[in-house]
């Protein structure tokens, strides 16, 4: 008999993907700048340290907020035992305002809509609990989230079925690749629940156009089915265009009074605006009752700590410093955004254009020594262990193409950033000046490949002398 | 229009409409307030601990550093901030085996690489049987039991719960048979029964497991080959004799450390009930299984601890003094309160069952029904919400298997509003006796009712003696 449940025993935790794999061995061998500066440093973490200092001075000058205190009296013993799952009032009024002004006050939020979770990773289990039977699939776009595989599926017993996307148009979602990624879920004989995207995207950095979101819609309302907007990056938006929520266009296109009102869902967290996973803030958004209901219920299995939601609903409220520190950790990931991206130009590498979330995605697909996922992994582990930088390969976010990579840039200072960028630079002069050698050895097979490997290093090191001067 | 959400969503199995819940949404709307809402519904529903925080609150007042993420000089903030790794703060899980050794008395040991943290033991049951069991597979569980057990246990898992039967005639011990009754009773309707599930110290009995009555489980998991749970989110709160006894440690007695059966064991904790604090969400699986351990690590990532409440109990436990001290007051202050109810009961006629823990006492009320059913039962308690003004659990809602027991807690109201409720009691009580004596006044109109009569007469004069009686479990 079998003892533990299939659960307990498979590999659907999606646990053994190289995303994971790469974190394991940066903690084998840790950067540091001064005990271990050799070592690998992490650009697999897609998290934003960049604006601690804000929060810190807040918290110094707001002492009641961590100090169990409201108005000076104490409130220990109300939080110690407050263990509703329908969430602190205060806190949940100032979630939804602070939602709100991330998208520019374009939309409202009703707090009574709000279900708080602990973490997105719990607010996206639960929406799959609610929305999909076992068996049931969900369309995803490609390159999505490596956790998706776990948290949308393990427990919940769905499917991902992919939506298609690709470098030929930017990896924008098509009304094409919607229908294919729906006729492949018939084919499978999955029941399609409905449409998950992540906006902005992860690992692409890009925000959805109006023009997708629309498409989008369209699709749902369709096919009658659902669709999760996980909207966890919309505070990381750093250059235009603006975000649009798919609340926004809900509106502009009169859907309002529409059963596809009912059908469309956010998930939202605090864990990269405000740079706090570890105090698991998460939440559903949704204008369906029962689906608000079930999974109110159903957050008994998540709950924040009251302690963690009375800290931010203090924080949260102060609307004039979450202004303020919206606008600065704007500016300083855009900063950053821009130090990778130049830094990576410089050395012939592009990355898409991208004007949000904490990472880009950086386009090696002239590294390949072949364009096959195989020369992907080749690649990956080579800038594992040669080059000593985690990044994360294409083919863990289900990317259809390989050769592209997802490289974070909010999770390190700048010094450690440059030297990541500096490595990078001479593994890519080492690799072309080993190529030439290559060539000159083998001039008589010369590949295609090879040929365009050669004239790229050839137009680099001409552009570099052209900088120079 | 098809609301195309899943069966999950729109069934009914989140169980929030057994009478547990009602109860509560009762109170909601018309609670006590000893200045504001004096004749309100005064809460004995809500099994908290709300008596010792006066020495939460002054720890907390001296260690100002630690919640403000001062340590050392500097700030804890941002490495809290950014700890999401689902292993669990290494300090806090330190600190906790210590505390959970220290709750049994040091006779057990435990080691913090097997323990796995959760968002509250709810959080932490729902994944033990993630991991135990199939969709369609049961658990056997010793009746009656905690009501959120159902949705806990088997909303979302999908798992099936059949009850063991215990009764009053044995003080709702497990018995051998009660155990093969259970497991036969899975058989017919079809259902591989992959675990017990207890609670100890009993929710809502009160009662620790004997000895024996372990010693029972572990010879029937062993010949079933099945695994146990053991939801010991109580056992800080044990506060007279017997001692309590852990499972862990009667398999160590047993010398089965080098037995399957250590592998198939798993503690459930919490600090919700022996700290008081529900609502920082501290849930743990404690287990020597490692393929469960790794299963159920990953799966925390649902429900992991907030980093700032993780950080703060490190530095409450880590205070041994204060902890050795906040134990002995915590229990003393329980031991009063227990007997505070107790007596006020028995003071208006009524029994509870004999108890050494927990924050509720299992009253026995049975000759307070009209008559021995569930019906009746219903009857008194919606009297008890509307007429006395006390929100207490019903038998039923526990799967009790006899009418007439009500779970009160103690330990969630000041000991004034506890006074007031045994106030409110007698005065039901003393008015449910003149309604007696006007029955018996009149000519007998049915004999077999008369003898009913008589019973609820002889309550007056002596304590009821309960006999016992057995019904199925219909509800």
């Amino acid at each position: 008999m079998k003892f533990l449940s299939k659960k307990a025993t498979c590999n659907s935790h999606g646990q053994d993907s190289s995303y994971f794999l790469g974190w394991e061995e940066y903690e084998k061998n840790p950067y540091d700048e001064i005990r271990n500066p050799k070592g690998i440093i992490q650009m697999g973490l897609a998290e934003n340290q960049l604006s601690f200092d804000l929060l810190e001075s807040w918290l110094a000058q707001n002492p009641d907020a961590a100090g169990f205190k409201r108005n000076g009296e104490s409130i220990f013993r109300e939080l110690a035992l407050f263990q509703d799952y329908r969430g602190l009032p205060a806190f949940k009024d100032a979630l939804v305002q602070f939602m709100a002004e991330i998208r520019g006050n374009k939309v409202s939020f009703d707090s009574n809509k709000l279900v708080l979770t602990a973490g997105a990773t719990s607010a996206n289990e639960t929406l799959m609990f609610c929305l999909t039977d076992p068996g049931d699939a969900f369309l995803l776009p490609t390159p999505y989230y490596p956790g998706f595989d776990r948290d949308l599926k393990w427990r919940t017993g769905a499917e991902i079925v992919p939506i298609q996307c690709t470098s030929s148009n930017g990896f924008r979602i098509t009304e094409s690749a919607l229908e294919e990624a729906y006729q492949e879920a018939k084919k499978r004989n999955l029941k399609v629940k409905g449409v998950l995207v992540t906006n902005p995207s992860n690992p692409l950095g890009t925000t959805l156009s109006k023009q997708e979101l629309e498409l989008l819609l369209t699709f749902i309302a369709k096919k009658q089915i659902h669709l999760i907007s996980d909207e966890i990056y919309s505070g990381t938006v750093f250059n235009s265009p603006k975000f649009v929520s798919v609340m926004e266009v809900l509106i502009e296109n009169n859907y309002m009074h529409t059963d596809v009102w009912d059908r469309v869902h956010i998930v939202y967290s605090l864990s990269k605006d405000l740079g706090l996973p570890g105090f698991r803030v998460g939440a559903i958004y949704s204008n369906d009752e029962m689906v608000v209901s079930a999974a109110t219920k159903m957050s008994s299995f998540g709950l924040i700590s009251s302690q963690t939601q009375y800290l931010l609903s203090a924080m949260l409220s102060d609307k004039k410093f979450m202004k303020k520190y919206v606008s600065e950790n704007q500016k300083r990931l855009k900063k950053r955004h821009e130090m990778l991206v130049r830094g990576l130009k410089k050395i012939g590498i592009s990355c898409l254009d991208s004007n949000a979330g904490l990472f880009c995605w950086v386009d090696m697909r002239h590294l390949l020594s072949s364009n096959t996922f195989d020369a992907e992994m080749e690649l990956w582990k080579k800038i594992v262990y040669e080059v000593a930088l985690n990044i994360s390969p294409g083919s863990s976010c289900h990317c259809t193409e390989p050769g592209w990579f997802r490289a974070c840039f909010a999770n390190m200072s700048e010094n450690t950033l440059n030297i990541a960028i500096q490595r990078l630079k001479d593994f890519v002069y080492s690799s072309a000046r080993d190529s030439d050698i290559q060539n000159h050895q083998h001039s008589n097979n010369t590949s295609p490949k090879k040929k365009s490997f050669s004239k790229w290093v050839f137009r680099l090191s001409f552009n570099e002398r052209q900088r120079e001067r | 229009m098809l609301k195309m959400l899943s069966k999950m969503a729109m069934c009914k199995s989140h169980g929030q409409d057994s009478s547990y819940f009602i109860g509560w949404q009762e109170y909601e709307k018309n609670p006590y307030d000893p200045i504001q809402n004096p004749s309100g519904i005064i809460q004995m529903g809500l099994a908290e601990n709300q008596l010792s925080f006066d020495l939460l609150e002054s720890w907390l007042t001296r260690n100002q550093d630690v919640i403000q993420f001062r340590e050392n000089g500097g700030s804890m903030f941002r490495d809290l901030a950014l700890f999401q790794d689902y292993h669990g703060l290494q300090a806090f899980k330190n600190v906790l085996v210590e505390f959970m050794a220290e709750i049994r008395r040091k006779k057990v040991k435990f080691d913090p690489e097997k323990l796995v943290l959760t968002a509250g033991s709810t959080s932490a049951n729902e994944t033990l049987i993630f991991c135990l069991s199939e969709p369609g597979e049961a658990l056997l569980i010793p009746t009656p039991y905690y009501p959120g057990f159902d949705r806990d246990l088997k909303w979302r898992t999908r798992a099936e719960i059949v009850p063991i039967h215990c009764y009053s005639s044995n003080n709702f011990r497990i018995t051998e048979s009660a155990l093969e009754e259970a497991y036969e009773q899975a058989q017919k309707l079809n259902l591989r029964v992959k675990c017990v599930f207890i609670t100890n110290p009993s929710n809502p009995l009160g009662t620790t497991m004997s000895r024996d009555e372990l010693n029972i489980l572990i010879t029937f998991a062993m010949t079933k080959n099945i695994h146990i749970v053991s939801d010991e989110i109580y056992a800080g709160t044990v506060f007279d004799s017997p001692k309590f006894i852990s499972i862990t440690e009667a398999l160590i007695d047993r010398k089965l450390e080098k037995s399957k059966m250590w592998n198939q064991v798993h503690i459930v904790s919490s600090l919700s009930k022996d700290l008081g604090l529900p609502g920082f969400r501290i849930g743990m699986i404690y287990s020597n299984n490692e393929t469960l351990i790794a299963a159920a690590t990953k799966m925390s990532s649902f429900g992991l601890i907030s980093s700032q409440t993780q950080y703060l109990l490190s530095k409450i436990l880590g205070d041994k003094k204060f902890v050795k001290r906040y134990i002995k007051e915590n229990k003393k202050q329980l031991k009063h309160r227990r007997e505070m109810l107790a007596s006020g009961l028995a003071t208006s006629g009524i029994e509870c069952l004999k108890s050494n823990a927990g924050l509720f006492c299992f009253v026995d009320m049975r000759h307070l029904l009209k008559s021995n059913t569930f019906e009746a039962e219903m009857e008194l308690w919606k009297k008890i919400i509307s007429d006395v003004g006390l929100n207490v659990s019903p038998g039923s809602s526990c799967h009790c298997s006899e009418p007439g027991w009500f779970r009160i807690c103690f330990a969630n109201m000041s000991g004034e509003t506890l006074d007031i409720a045994m106030q409110r009691i007698n005065n039901f009580v003393n008015s449910s006796t003149d309604f007696c004596r006007d029955i018996q006044q009149q000519p007998p109109l049915m004999a077999a009712a008369s003898s009913r009569r008589r019973t609820i007469a002889n309550w007056v004069v002596k304590l009821s003696s309960g006999d016992g009686r057995t019904l199925k479990d219909g509800i």
